[in-house]
Formats: structure tokens, C-alpha cells, sequence
């Protein structure tokens, strides 16, 4: 039982860490770099700036702390179901 | 009073608060000196580290990089920031499990041998090194401003108050400094950015001012807009484009990040909190810190720009802001007036000078290499300046008021001193405990290690001075991104690997680490010292980015040589088990 409820813990955590690194790899180099210039010109500007461009400098930047604290929150979670919180 | 003893006085006071600080939590035991005893708070420990983060290169460096490159510029925007949700959620918690205190003694320990321990122990070496020499570099740019001597000075200077700030409180003290240090970056960072943003675009939050209406030329246009043309118009490229390939510009970004991940100074901050959940909430605090100044970055790079050119570019020299004499005075910007009328030009490559003796810019580089120019009309640029020094010049450019200039000297200087300060404990620690009490020399007692630590950083700190007077490239963010290179290619892959998988042996990570730090080393050394030509990198990859493919080349080595090597002992299976189980981390031990 306590070797299943680590392997299960383990597998959901690998999941939650799998897609957080998806959307940290297309916010960054997907929306900033390699799609660029079809974001620049098929997604609405920020204010006056070309959307591509504002992810790069900005938007980037803020979707990365999100990520953070969703990795936070939902780990919290996760440990607690599985009976390894320590709070 | 006058801005240089405005200067002294803020910057004097800082120093006495981070010395009381420092002296009132100062060490008590090596396990204190390594890893603060264990018991810092989230909040804490996450302002502690942004300050650690936060460098002289990104400090002074990083809005001027951004100001000359636009678009390009945002390699270490994102590479910087990016790096640390790699950190969280692949690195640190899992690492604090483990519970040991520094990088090598997990890697000697996984990979359960001494040679793995002391590759180690040189990657952090070396790592650790090319980063202080960025800084050195960073806090001689500051006190050569401040004291109007010429760099190298500076950094002797720096280098001796470095010295014996470091030295005094090991990692208690240092935590504790730099959350003071933190608050001083902070509000010398941003105040400034707030009365340059109402000045040029009448928005009081220079993030909403970036994205709005240039007004200080009388009718609004976009901001970015103006930006662009006035790039134009000097014949540099669109602002928003920038003049870096894909290719590079992806892998520059990707070694930033993977190499901020693989920092061995950055991840053992993560060892001062108490336990796993702490380490992931400590980490969303430091993300959150760093973002307060990398959101401002690029808004003081565009603005710096934008006022630099309208107050210097086609303005008669004796008629040149009485800031400018400042800088010329020690030597970071230079008026060389080549066609003696006494105007400064300021120009891109794409522009030259015509035989008229006007000014042209060029419709691409392929028509302006086809004119076949001589050397004077092909480069009619009379003005240089380092990226370094646009945050410093800034403030001056935008009237803002002394105290805020006096504020951001002290903040500067803050920078410089956090990131060195933590860098050195780690370097040292490397030296005293991984190498000579762990393989070298066993029976080391508590107190010779300390004595041993305090000398591995007085030796590494005169190594980094050296450099920092002689730099190895050309401004400080780039000397920073080949440590990002170097850790990029050698600890990421090799921890990510003891992290996630249970059957990596020692065979394998010594050779990757070995392969990847090899490769990514040699390429910098040849590209940036041997004169090796740019038109030779491999698949246009400069060697800032290079780390990118070093990493690749740690993974695919790791693998191949695990192939063909015994799997690990089975208490290290468990170990690495182990680690995935979030409770009972315990305290972070010293040995």
C-alpha cells in the first residue's frame, strides 16, 4: 500500500510537471521565437505593441510566475491527498 | 549638495545597515556558514535569492542590451526568468529532499563515486569563476563612475570591499543582507522608470507607458512605433526585429535557461528553508521578486534609447547635456568627431557616409556591402558607449532627481555585492568541503575547513579581478551568459538525470559532464579568445548559445556510455526513490 500510494503520487506529480513544461516551452519559444511572426500578425496587439513581440519582453515573464504558483497550489494538493504534507 | 556626495551618503548608509545586518546573524557553526542553519523563512529566503539573482549583469547590463538590441534583447529576459520554473518544478524540490548541502556532494553521492564528486567540483569551479568575473566587471563600471576613476580601479576597489563583505557572515549573514539588498534594487530600480515613463509617455506605470503613446514630441504616436522609426532613420535595424538569427537567438535562450537551472550558487539558496513545500513557495516569492525588475527592464531600455538619441544624436558637442562629460571623463562614452563639424552623429551599420559628405542609410547590408565603401565612409558613427552603462546614464538623461540617481548607485553597487558574495561562499565552499574534506584530505576539523573556505575565495576573488580588468568579451551580460553556457552543458543534464532516472551509472554522467563542459569550453575559448572567425560557428550557433548543443551532447553521451556500464547499487535505487516523496526532508545536513 505505502509503495503503491509513493508510485501513484510520483506519476500524478510527473503528469502535473509534463504540462506546465508544455506551457512554459510555447509561451517561450513558441509564442516568442519560433511563431513569432505569425503572432505579430494574426493575434491582437497589446496596447500598440505587435502581440509576438510584447510575449517576448513581457507576457512571457508574467505567464512563468502563473506557472509557479499553479506548480505550487496543485503540488500542495497533491501531497496532501497522498498523506506526505508536512504543514 | 552635489550628486557625488548625495552619492556617498546613500550609498554609506546602505553599507552600514547590510554590515549591522551582517554581523548581527553572523555564523556560528560550518552548518550555519553552508546552508543558514535550515530555518529562513519562504518570504525570506525568496527576496534573499532574487537578490542573489539579480547580478550586475542584470542590473546594469541586461536594459542597455535590451536598448541596443530591441526584439533580440529578449533572449535574456526570457532566458533568465524562464530558467527558474525549470528550476522549481525539475530541480530544487527534489534536491532539498536529498538534503545534502551543496551540488557536488548530490552528484558524488548519486553517482556514487569520487571522480563524479570531483568533476563536480571543477564544473562549479569554473561556472562560478567566469560568473564573479562578470560581476567584478559590473562593480568596477559602478565605482569607476562613482569615484570618476578609470575602470580597472574600479574593480580593485570593488574586489577589496567584495572581500571582506563575503567573508564575514557566511550564508546566515548573507541571507539576511540580501534581503535588504532586495528592497534597495528594487526601489533604485523602478523609481527612476517611473519618472522617465511621465516624462516620455505620460503614463505613470512605465509597463502601460511601453505599450502606449510617445507624447514628449508634441502629437502621440505608439511608442514602439517612434522607437522603430528613429532606428530606422540612423540606420539600425527595426527595433522590433532586432539583428539575431532564429536559430541563435533560441539557443542563446534555451542555454540561459537550462544553465540558470543548473546553477549551483541558485540552487543551494533553496537549502536555507525547512522543508519541500517551503522550497516550492520560496521559489514562487523569488520568481515574483525578480519579475518586479525584469518587467521593468525592457521599458528603461526602450525609454534610455529613445532619450539618448533625441538628447546626443545631431546636437552641436558644445551644446552636449552636462551629463555627457561625465561619462566621457571616465572613458564609457566617446565623441570622435570624424568630419569635424563639431555635431555628434550617431549611426547604425546600415548607414554611411556619402561622397557629398551627407548622411545615408543603406536599404539592406547586401547593398551597402555592393558600394564597396572605404573603412571612414562606411562607418560615419561619431559616438560609442557600452550597453553597461545605459542604466547608469539613464536617470541623468531624464532629469530625475538626485537623491533617485544617489539611490540607484546604491543599488548597483548592491547587485554587484550580493551576487559575488554568494557566488564566492559556494566556490569556496566547493574547494573546502568537496574537494578537500570529501576526497582529499578526510579528517579536515569544522574550523580548518572555514579557514580553508576564506582562502579558495580570496585566491578565486584576485583571479576574478584580474578578468573583470581584462574582460573576456565585450560588456557583462555576455560574460554572464557563458557561465550560463557552461552550466547549461554540464549540471542540468547530469542532475536531471540523477534526478529521474534510477539506472544512470556513474560511468555515464562522468562522461557526459566531461563531453558537455568539454565542448561548450572549448568552442567559447576558441570563438572569443583564439580570434576564431563567426563565419565558421556551428549552424550559426554564437558561442553565448553554444551551451544548448553542449547540453545535447551531455544527454546522448550519458545514454550511450549507461549502455555499456553496470547499473548502480541498489541503495542508490532506493535513494533516488526516495527523493520523489515530498515528506520527511528533515533539515539540510552540512556533511
Amino acid at each position: 500500500m505505502e509503495k503503491n500510494n509513493a508510485r501513484s503520487h510520483r506519476i500524478a506529480c510527473l503528469k502535473l510537471t509534463l504540462t506546465l513544461l508544455a506551457v512554459w516551452a510555447f509561451v517561450s519559444f513558441g509564442c516568442s521565437i519560433l511563431f513569432r511572426p505569425w503572432m505579430d500578425t494574426n493575434m491582437p496587439a497589446i496596447g500598440s505593441v505587435p502581440f509576438g513581440f510584447w510575449m517576448a519582453q513581457q507576457g512571457s515573464i508574467i505567464c512563468f510566475v502563473f506557472l509557479l504558483i499553479v506548480y505550487a497550489v496543485c503540488m500542495r494538493r497533491l501531497d496532501g491527498k497522498h498523506g506526505f504534507s508536512e504543514e | 549638495m552635489d550628486q557625488d556626495t548625495l552619492n556617498y551618503i546613500f550609498i554609506g548608509l546602505s553599507f552600514a545597515l547590510y554590515i549591522g545586518i551582517a554581523l548581527k546573524s553572523r555564523a556560528s557553526s560550518t552548518k550555519e556558514y553552508y546552508t543558514a542553519g535550515g530555518g529562513v523563512s519562504p518570504l525570506a529566503n525568496g527576496m534573499a535569492t532574487a537578490a542573489d539573482w539579480m547580478s550586475a549583469a542584470t542590473f546594469i547590463s541586461m536594459a542597455g542590451t535590451i536598448a541596443i538590441g530591441g526584439y533580440a534583447g529578449s533572449r535574456f529576459l526570457m532566458g533568465w526568468t524562464g530558467g527558474f520554473v525549470l528550476l522549481t518544478i525539475l530541480m530544487v524540490p527534489y534536491l532539498r529532499k536529498f538534503g545534502k548541502a551543496t551540488v557536488p556532494d548530490f552528484i558524488g553521492d548519486r553517482f556514487y563515486s569520487k571522480l563524479a564528486r570531483f568533476v563536480a567540483v571543477l564544473c562549479a569551479v569554473f561556472i562560478c569563476m567566469t560568473y564573479i568575473m562578470g560581476q567584478m566587471r559590473g562593480v568596477g563600471v559602478v565605482f569607476s563612475q562613482l569615484f570618476g576613476i578609470e575602470i580597472g580601479s574600479g574593480v580593485i576597489v570593488g574586489a577589496l570591499i567584495v572581500f571582506f563583505y563575503a567573508g564575514m557572515g557566511g550564508m546566515k549573514g548573507i541571507t539576511y543582507t540580501q534581503v535588504a539588498q532586495y528592497c534597495v534594487m528594487a526601489f533604485a530600480y523602478t523609481i527612476p522608470a517611473f519618472y522617465i515613463a511621465i516624462a516620455l509617455t505620460g503614463n505613470f506605470i512605465p509597463q502601460l507607458g511601453f505599450i502606449g503613446d510617445y507624447i514628449a514630441g508634441g502629437e502621440a504616436t505608439p511608442f514602439l512605433e517612434k522607437l522603430n522609426n528613429i532606428n530606422q532613420e540612423l540606420g539600425f535595424a527595426r527595433y522590433t526585429d532586432g539583428s539575431m538569427t532564429m536559430v541563435d537567438m533560441f539557443c542563446i535562450t534555451a542555454a540561459l535557461m537550462c544553465g540558470t537551472a543548473g546553477l549551483p550558487h541558485v540552487i543551494v539558496r533553496f537549502f536555507t528553508v525547512k522543508n519541500v513545500q517551503a522550497v516550492r513557495k520560496s521559489a514562487c516569492w523569488t520568481l515574483t521578486f525578480i519579475a518586479v525588475i525584469y518587467l521593468t527592464a525592457p521599458t528603461i531600455g526602450a525609454f534610455s534609447r529613445v532619450n539618448l538619441i533625441s538628447q546626443l544624436n545631431g546636437i552641436k558637442y558644445e551644446d552636449a547635456p552636462e551629463w555627457f562629460a561625465r561619462f566621457e571623463k571616465t572613458g564609457q562614452m566617446a565623441f570622435e568627431d570624424k568630419n569635424s563639424d563639431g555635431i555628434i552623429q550617431y549611426t547604425g551599420p546600415l548607414a554611411y557616409r556619402a561622397s557629398d559628405g551627407s548622411l545615408v542609410v543603406a536599404s539592406s547590408a547586401d547593398a551597402k556591402e555592393a558600394l564597396k565603401l572605404s573603412k571612414d565612409e562606411a562607418n560615419p558613427n561619431e559616438l560609442s558607449f557600452g550597453p553597461d552603462i545605459m542604466v547608469m546614464a539613464n536617470p541623468y538623461m531624464a532629469d530625475v532627481p538626485p537623491w533617485a540617481i544617489a539611490l540607484l548607485m546604491a543599488g548597483c553597487i548592491a547587485a554587484a555585492l550580493s551576487t559575488a558574495a554568494g557566488l564566492l561562499l559556494v566556490l569556496s565552499t566547493s574547494v573546502s568541503h568537496d574537494l578537500l574534506k570529501k576526497i582529499i584530505k578526510p579528517g579536515l576539523t569544522d574550523k580548518e575547513e572555514v579557514t580553508w573556505a576564506r582562502i579558495a575565495s580570496f585566491v578565486s576573488l584576485a583571479v576574478a579581478a584580474y578578468f573583470g580588468i581584462n574582460p573576456p568579451s565585450a560588456f557583462i551580460a555576455k560574460t554572464v551568459a557563458f557561465a550560463f553556457g557552461l552550466a547549461a552543458s554540464s549540471f542540468f543534464p547530469t542532475l536531471l538525470i540523477g534526478i529521474f532516472s534510477k539506472t544512470m551509472s556513474r560511468e555515464g554522467a562522468i562522461a557526459g559532464m566531461v563531453c558537455g563542459i568539454g565542448f561548450t569550453l572549448g568552442y567559447i575559448v576558441y570563438f572569443q579568445f583564439m580570434e576564431g572567425d563567426a563565419r565558421d560557428y556551428l549552424f550559426g550557433i554564437s558561442p553565448e548559445g553554444i551551451g544548448t548543443i553542449g547540453m545535447l551532447i551531455n544527454f546522448v553521451v550519458s545514454f550511450v556510455v549507461n549502455m555499456f556500464s553496470p547499473a548502480p547499487p541498489p541503495e542508490v535505487q532506493q535513494m533516488v526513490e526516495d527523493i520523489h516523496i515530498p515528506s520527511g526532508s528533515g533539515e539540510a545536513a552540512s556533511h
